[in-house]
């Protein structure tokens, strides 16, 4: 398969998470930015009503304050006139939504049939094993979290992982290991 | 060598995704010809008369499914493009989105002319990060050109699309679920009817179709229906997009005439196997349907060649696998993953994704009996037809072709447990 044309200028800073200024902590105002504000106030008008811009609202919350806390959730749910049962329920569902902090490395690695066939559980192992976390774990400096996800349709591509919300394909362990140090020493990706 | 239409940005050596390249090599000029010439009747008339059937897995007449469209509710109709993309195996609409995103839109405007439709949504699945940024850009540059707006092709017409990012969750693939997330709420699929044709987002008439069934909207209304209908089987012909992936050399997405030979596929573009590796086993249609053994697979990649093989075209998610492959862990992941991703409103699928899962995880960690295979295959059997949408059946279709077609895998498994108990 050809490699795909990827355009540096659509991609998302794989650090972008750790660029908030508005950390959601349980003592800290939770208010969005004014800049914030005037995106919400844009996002309700792709919608005929507003209920409907909940999950990109939610995004929008997840970006500003890292991971959509009990006090994030009230704070949607005053802001857009919905019971406070409802955005939790929205965003129990969804499994993208952060329910509570992790990493500024999110790591992901997709551990479904196409990935399996193509050792998706050595690229696992081996960054579990380099990080000393499970899934689900956060490492004890913040820096790092891990999760086994579902297919990502990048099966072509197998197998892979997807860091923050960047895609990384066709890996080996090598390359797993050589991506993992460059995010322990900052360096650009 | 075959001209590719829907992946045509492989052949050329421009960026499609900048909106000039995309104009110089002969884009949006069917999109307005359409709207200044084409009565919307017409382009319905083209797309039946094509006998266009839908990319996303069911293969229903793309061109019928529009004439269910309600007539003078006094409310919009909208147009809702299914770019979610999550059954496992599938990632043919992904290679569309990221390399020729105006490909899309010009079928959606399109379609959106032929529904009579002002507003239109890209339902992207939430982990397309890239994909909706490239869409996002793509509809920006279209609103600049006055393609996209109030104003399109100068003509007073309004027509918007908009990006809704999805937020992960497999079921936003089922247009019930796939509405109901649009509208701010958890996915659950809704009873039908009514269909949304009828009731759909926000209550009104609305049409969901797939990104690739879109695209080649597009190309049957530029190129006319008698050529899309010369690709493939009448019954449900026109270029396809395959994603081959799994134990083979070189996987990928592959354009091809529909009803192509699952073995041609894997054999040739696909480049066979891994060296000194078999055959042993294809999943043709994402991980949802039911899988062939490796003497099955002289069969056509169509919808009823497929479907007549015991199989399901599905997504043309081709997944191969090997003789090193063993099919009880193979099982595990795909029965982990509908436990998963089941939205839980319906008990048979809720209780029943669990009970497969678990029973299926006793089999492969070595703690499986006879009774186990047998309430496998029930909890399965009670688990089709029997739910709100079909994840029931996806969860437990694959359940009963493995035990099927490799019972004796199984049956080896629930062998070695009972060894491993006397010893």
């Amino acid at each position: 398969m050809r490699p795909l044309r990827r355009d540096a200028s659509l991609e998302t800073n794989p650090m972008s998470q750790q660029t908030t200024t508005n950390k959601a902590t349980d003592s800290g105002p939770v208010v969005f930015r004014p800049e914030a504000l005037a995106e919400y106030h844009e996002i309700l008008t792709h919608y005929p009503e507003s209920r409907a811009a909940l999950g990109t609202v939610l995004w929008l919350a997840q970006r500003e304050f890292g991971w959509i806390s009990p006090a994030v959730e009230q704070y949607i749910s005053e802001l857009m006139g919905l019971p406070r049962a409802w955005v939790e329920g929205v965003v129990s569902f969804y499994s993208m939504y952060h329910r509570r902090p992790v990493g500024r490395s999110h790591i992901q690695v997709c551990t479904n049939l196409s990935c399996y066939l193509r050792g998706a559980e050595d690229i696992y192992g081996a960054v579990s094993k380099r990080l000393d976390i499970e899934a689900g774990e956060t490492t004890a400096d913040g820096k790092f979290s891990l999760e086994r996800v579902e297919c990502l349709g990048s099966c072509g591509t197998a197998p892979m992982l997807q860091l923050n919300d960047q895609f990384h394909e066709n890996l080996t362990v090598e390359q797993v290991l050589d991506l993992l140090g460059k995010l322990e020493r900052g360096e650009k990706l | 060598m075959q001209e590719k239409v829907l992946l045509r940005y492989r052949d050329l050596s421009v960026d499609l995704k900048m909106i000039d390249n995309y104009i110089e090599s002969g884009g949006y000029s069917t999109a307005r010809r359409v709207f200044s010439e084409i009565a919307p009747e017409k382009v319905i008339e083209m797309v039946k008369e094509s006998n266009l059937r839908g990319r996303g897995g069911a293969g229903f007449p793309t061109g019928l499914k529009w004439t269910f469209l309600a007539k003078n509710t006094g409310k919009p109709n909208y147009l809702l493009c299914n770019a979610d993309e999550s059954e496992p195996g599938t990632f043919k609409d992904r290679a569309i989105i990221e390399n020729d995103p105006h490909q899309l839109l010009e079928g959606m405007m399109i379609s959106a002319h032929a529904i009579g439709c002002t507003n239109a949504y890209i339902y992207i699945r939430g982990e397309f990060a890239y994909g909706a940024e490239v869409l996002k850009r793509a509809i920006a540059e279209a609103c600049e050109k006055g393609f996209l707006g109030n104003d399109v092709f100068g003509l007073g017409r309004e027509l918007n699309i908009h990006v809704h990012r999805g937020a992960g969750a497999y079921i936003c693939g089922e247009e019930t679920g796939l509405i109901e997330s649009l509208e701010g709420k958890r996915a659950h699929p809704r009873i039908k009817p009514p269909f949304p044709a009828v009731y759909g987002v926000f209550g009104c008439p609305t049409i969901v179709n797939n990104v690739e069934t879109l695209a080649c909207v597009k190309h049957i209304v530029e190129r006319g229906p008698a050529w899309f209908k010369a690709i493939g089987p009448e019954t449900g012909p026109g270029p396809k997009l395959y994603g081959v992936s799994g134990h083979v050399r070189n996987p990928g997405v592959f354009e091809l005439p529909m009803g192509t030979s699952l073995r041609e596929i894997i054999e040739v573009h696909a480049g066979g196997m891994r060296e000194g590796r078999q055959l042993k086993a294809v999943i043709p249609g994402g991980s949802s349907v039911p899988i062939l053994r490796a003497d099955e697979i002289d069969i056509a990649m169509d919808f009823d060649s497929v479907a007549k093989a015991g199989s399901m075209l599905g997504s043309a998610g081709i997944i191969v696998m090997d003789d090193s492959t063993d099919m009880v862990a193979a099982l595990r992941r795909v029965s982990h993953f509908y436990h998963h991703e089941s939205c839980g409103q319906c008990t048979p699928c809720r209780e029943g994704t669990g009970w497969l899962e678990k029973i299926v995880t006793a089999l492969d960690e070595g703690r499986g009996t006879e009774e186990d295979l047998r309430k496998l295959d029930n909890v399965a059997k009670g688990m089709l037809g029997t739910t709100i949408c079909v994840l029931s059946d996806a969860a437990a279709m694959p359940v009963r072709s493995f035990l099927d077609k490799f019972g004796e895998e199984f049956r080896a498994a629930v062998r070695r447990s009972a060894g491993a108990a006397a010893a």
